[in-house]
C-alpha cells in the first residue's frame, strides 16, 4: 500500500518535472532566439564592444546552446529569474510580492463562479429545453464571447463613474493604502488580522467588480459543464429507479445525481481556476490591480523581457501544479480511476 | 414525374430531384454519401435559430470587410481637423462619433473588420496545418518521435494561451505579423492532439496496409490517405476556436501588441478610448461591442455545430 503510494507520488513528480522541463524549453527559446537582443537590452545601444563582450560572458551567452539551456534551468530552479530592467529588483522578488494580489482576485472570482455557476447549470439541466435552459445557456455563451477588458471598463463606467455604487480601480482607497501591514499580502485577510473592519469592507468593495468579472468568466464554463454532466446523470437508470420509488426530485438531483457529478466537476472547477490566471492579466490591467497580470503588462510596455519571462514561467508553473493536483485528487476521489 | 405536374400539393410531398439524390439510401459514390450527410447536418444546423443568427453575424462581418470602402465616406487612417472635429459625440455626419485624432469611429470599425478577418484566416491556415503535420507524423511514425513531439505539445499546453501569446508577442515586438505568429504558435497543440488520435485509429486499417503493400511511401500515405481523414474533425475544431482567436487578438491589441498604430484594430481602439472613458464613452464602447458581437457570432455557430455533430448532448 505504502509502496503503491510512493510509486504514484513518484509518477506525479516525474510528470510535473517533464512538463516543467518542456515549459522551460519554450521560455528559453523565446528569450534566446527572438529578435530582442538580451545583451543590448541590458547595456543599452551605445555600449562599447568590450562592455558587450563582458555582458555576454556574464549572461553565459558564450557557451554552446545546450549548455546555455542547462545553465538556464539551473538558474530558474535556483530562483534566479534575472533582474527586472524596469524595477531593478530581482524578478522573483517582484513576483512573490505581487502574487498574493492575483491569488486573492482569482480565488474570489472562482468562488463567485462556483456559487452561481453550479446551481445555474443544475437548473438548466433540470429544465432542459425550456426557456430557462435557453436563457442560462445564452448567458454562458455571452460570457464566452465577452472581451473581458472591455466589460471591465464598462463596469467601471457604469458602477463607479455614473452610479458611484462601487469604488474605482486599485485594491484600496488612496487614504488606506499605506495603513495595511502586509502579512499575507491578501488584503481581505490582512485587514481582518489587523482588526480594522472599515478597511476590510473597503478592500471588499474594491474586489466586487473585478472578482465578479472573473466570476462571470468562469461561470460561463462551469454552468455549461455542470449542465452537461448533470444531464448525463439524469439519464441513468438509478435515477429512474429512485423516481419510481417516489424519492422527491429535489433529493434525486442534489443527493443522488450530484454525488456522481461532484468528482468530474472538481476537474472543471480546477481547470477554470487555472484559466482565471489568464483572465486576470487583462482584468488587472483594467483595474490597476497590482498582481502578476499587471506586472507582466507593465513589463511589456517597459520592454522588460526578463520580467515578462519570469511572470510567464510562474503562471505556467502554477497552471501545471493546479492541473496535476486535480489529476491526483480525481484519482483519489473516484475509485474507478485508480 | 407525373406527380410533379399534377398540382401544388403533390409537388410539396415529392422532394425535388436534388434532395432525393442527396437523401438516397443507395448512394452511387462515397462522395454522394458524404454530401448527403453534410446536407442532413445542415438541415439540423439551420433548424437552430441561434445558429442562423451566428451565421448572419459572420456573413455581415465578411461583407463589411469586402465592401468596406463603400460603407463609409471617412478615411479610417487619418482624421479631420483636430481642433474642431476631435472627440465629437455620436450623431450627425459621424454617426458613432470621432476619436482623439478626429478619426471617424464607424469607419475604423468597418476597416477593422478586415484586420480581424485577416488574423483569424492567417492563424487558421498556419496553426491548423502545423498541428496536423506534427500530430499526424507523431501518430503515424510512433516511437521516440511520437514521445518527443507529444512532450513538446504538452509543454505548449502548460501555459494559458493568452499568457504564452503575450510572451511571444512581447519578444517579437508589436505588429500584425507578429501578433498572428504569436497566436498561431499558441494555437496548434490541440490540432496536433486531434490529428494524432485520428491517425492512431486509422494507422492499422486495411486500406492503409493495402496502400503500403502497393509500395506507397510513408509521406504519400500520410498526405494522401491519413490527412484527408483528419480534416473533418479539424475543420470543426478550428471553427470552434475562432471566437477564442478573436478575443486573444483583441487582448493583444488592447495591450499594445496588435497592429502598428494608424491601422484600425478593435482591441487597440478600446485601449485608445480608455483614457477618455468618463467624458467620451463612445470611443471605447463601440469597438468593444464589435468584438463582442463577432465573437458571439462565431460562438453561436460553434455551439450549434457541437450540437449537430455530437448527438450525445441531445
Amino acid at each position: 500500500m505504502i509502496a503503491a503510494h510512493a510509486k504514484a507520488t513518484g509518477k506525479v513528480v516525474a510528470s510535473i518535472a517533464t512538463t516543467m522541463l518542456g515549459l522551460l524549453l519554450v521560455t528559453f527559446v523565446i528569450s534566446r532566439f527572438l529578435p530582442t537582443d538580451p545583451v543590448l537590452a541590458i547595456v543599452g545601444d551605445h555600449a562599447s564592444a568590450s562592455t558587450i563582450a563582458a555582458a555576454r560572458v556574464q549572461l553565459g551567452l558564450n557557451h554552446p546552446i545546450p549548455i546555455q539551456f542547462l545553465l538556464y534551468i539551473q538558474h530558474v530552479l535556483g530562483g534566479d529569474f534575472g533582474m527586472s530592467l524596469r524595477t531593478s529588483h530581482p524578478v522573483l522578488e517582484d513576483l512573490l510580492h505581487v502574487f498574493p494580489a492575483t491569488l486573492e482576485l482569482a480565488t474570489w472570482g472562482i468562488v463567485i463562479g462556483v456559487v452561481l455557476g453550479v446551481p445555474l447549470g443544475v437548473w438548466a439541466a433540470v429544465r432542459k429545453d425550456t426557456l430557462i435552459d435557453h436563457a442560462i445557456r445564452f448567458v454562458g455563451l455571452v460570457g464566452y464571447s465577452m472581451p473581458i477588458f472591455w466589460l471591465g471598463i464598462m463596469g467601471l463606467l457604469i458602477f463607479y463613474a455614473e452610479l458611484s455604487w462601487l469604488p474605482g480601480p486599485g485594491r484600496l482607497d488612496f487614504g488606506y493604502e499605506d495603513l495595511v501591514t502586509p502579512i499575507t499580502g491578501i488584503m481581505t485577510v490582512d485587514t481582518l488580522l489587523q482588526g480594522d473592519y472599515d478597511m476590510f469592507w473597503n478592500a471588499v468593495s474594491h474586489l466586487i467588480l473585478p472578482a465578479s468579472l472573473l466570476g462571470y468568466f468562469s461561470l460561463a464554463y462551469i454552468s455549461r459543464m455542470t449542465r452537461s454532466l448533470m444531464l448525463s446523470q439524469l439519464r441513468q437508470e438509478y435515477v429512474l429507479t429512485a423516481r419510481v420509488k417516489g424519492v422527491p426530485e429535489r433529493r434525486i438531483v442534489w443527493k443522488h445525481a450530484m454525488g456522481n457529478v461532484m468528482v468530474p466537476l472538481l476537474t472543471v472547477i480546477a481547470l477554470s481556476y487555472g484559466n482565471l490566471l489568464e483572465g486576470s492579466v487583462l482584468t488587472e490591467t483594467v483595474f490597476t490591480w497590482h498582481g502578476i497580470g499587471l506586472y507582466i503588462t507593465n513589463a511589456i510596455f517597459g520592454q522588460d523581457l526578463p520580467a515578462v519571462m519570469g511572470g510567464t514561467i510562474v503562471i505556467g508553473l502554477v497552471y501545471i501544479i493546479i492541473n496535476t493536483l486535480t489529476d491526483v485528487a480525481y484519482r483519489f476521489l473516484d475509485p474507478r480511476a485508480r | 414525374m407525373a406527380a410533379l405536374q399534377a398540382n401544388g400539393w403533390v409537388i410539396a410531398v415529392t422532394p425535388p430531384d436534388w434532395r432525393r439524390w442527396l437523401l438516397t439510401d443507395t448512394p452511387g459514390s462515397r462522395w454522394q454519401a458524404r454530401a448527403g450527410r453534410a446536407y442532413l447536418s445542415w438541415v439540423a444546423f439551420a433548424r437552430n435559430p441561434l445558429a442562423m443568427i451566428g451565421l448572419l453575424i459572420v456573413l455581415v462581418l465578411v461583407a463589411m470587410a469586402a465592401f468596406a470602402p463603400w460603407l463609409t465616406n471617412w478615411n479610417p487612417l487619418s482624421g479631420g481637423d483636430v481642433l474642431t472635429e476631435r472627440l465629437l459625440p455620436p450623431g450627425g455626419a459621424h454617426w458613432l462619433g470621432t476619436d482623439q485624432q478626429a478619426r471617424d469611429i464607424w469607419s475604423r470599425i468597418v476597416f477593422g473588420s478586415r484586420t480581424s478577418l485577416l488574423i483569424i484566416f492567417m492563424v487558421a491556415i498556419t496553426a491548423a496545418p502545423l498541428g496536423v503535420i506534427i500530430g499526424a507524423s507523431a501518430g503515424y511514425v510512433g516511437g521516440w518521435l511520437d514521445t518527443a513531439l507529444m512532450r513538446i505539445t504538452d509543454a505548449f499546453l502548460a501555459f494559458p494561451k493568452l499568457v504564452l501569446a503575450l510572451a511571444f508577442a512581447a519578444a517579437l515586438g508589436a505588429g500584425i505579423e507578429n501578433a498572428i505568429l504569436a497566436i498561431a504558435i499558441t494555437s496548434w497543440p490541440p490540432y496536433a492532439r486531434i490529428a494524432r488520435s485520428e491517425t492512431l485509429t486509422i494507422r492499422n486499417t486495411d486500406y492503409i496496409s493495402a496502400a503500403r503493400m502497393s509500395g506507397a511511401s510513408g509521406i504519400r500515405i500520410l498526405l494522401g490517405h491519413i490527412l484527408p481523414m483528419c480534416l473533418p474533425s479539424l475543420v470543426v475544431r478550428v471553427t470552434l476556436d475562432m471566437a477564442g482567436i478573436i478575443l486573444i487578438a483583441a487582448g493583444l491589441g488592447f495591450l499594445g501588441l496588435g497592429v502598428a498604430p494608424p491601422q484600425p484594430e478593435w482591441g487597440s481602439m478600446v485601449s485608445d478610448g480608455r483614457n477618455q472613458i468618463l467624458e467620451q464613452w463612445w470611443v471605447c464602447t463601440y469597438p468593444g461591442i464589435a468584438i463582442f458581437v463577432v465573437s458571439l457570432g462565431f460562438n453561436l455557430i460553434g455551439d450549434a455545430l457541437r450540437d449537430v455533430l455530437d448527438p450525445r448532448e441531445q
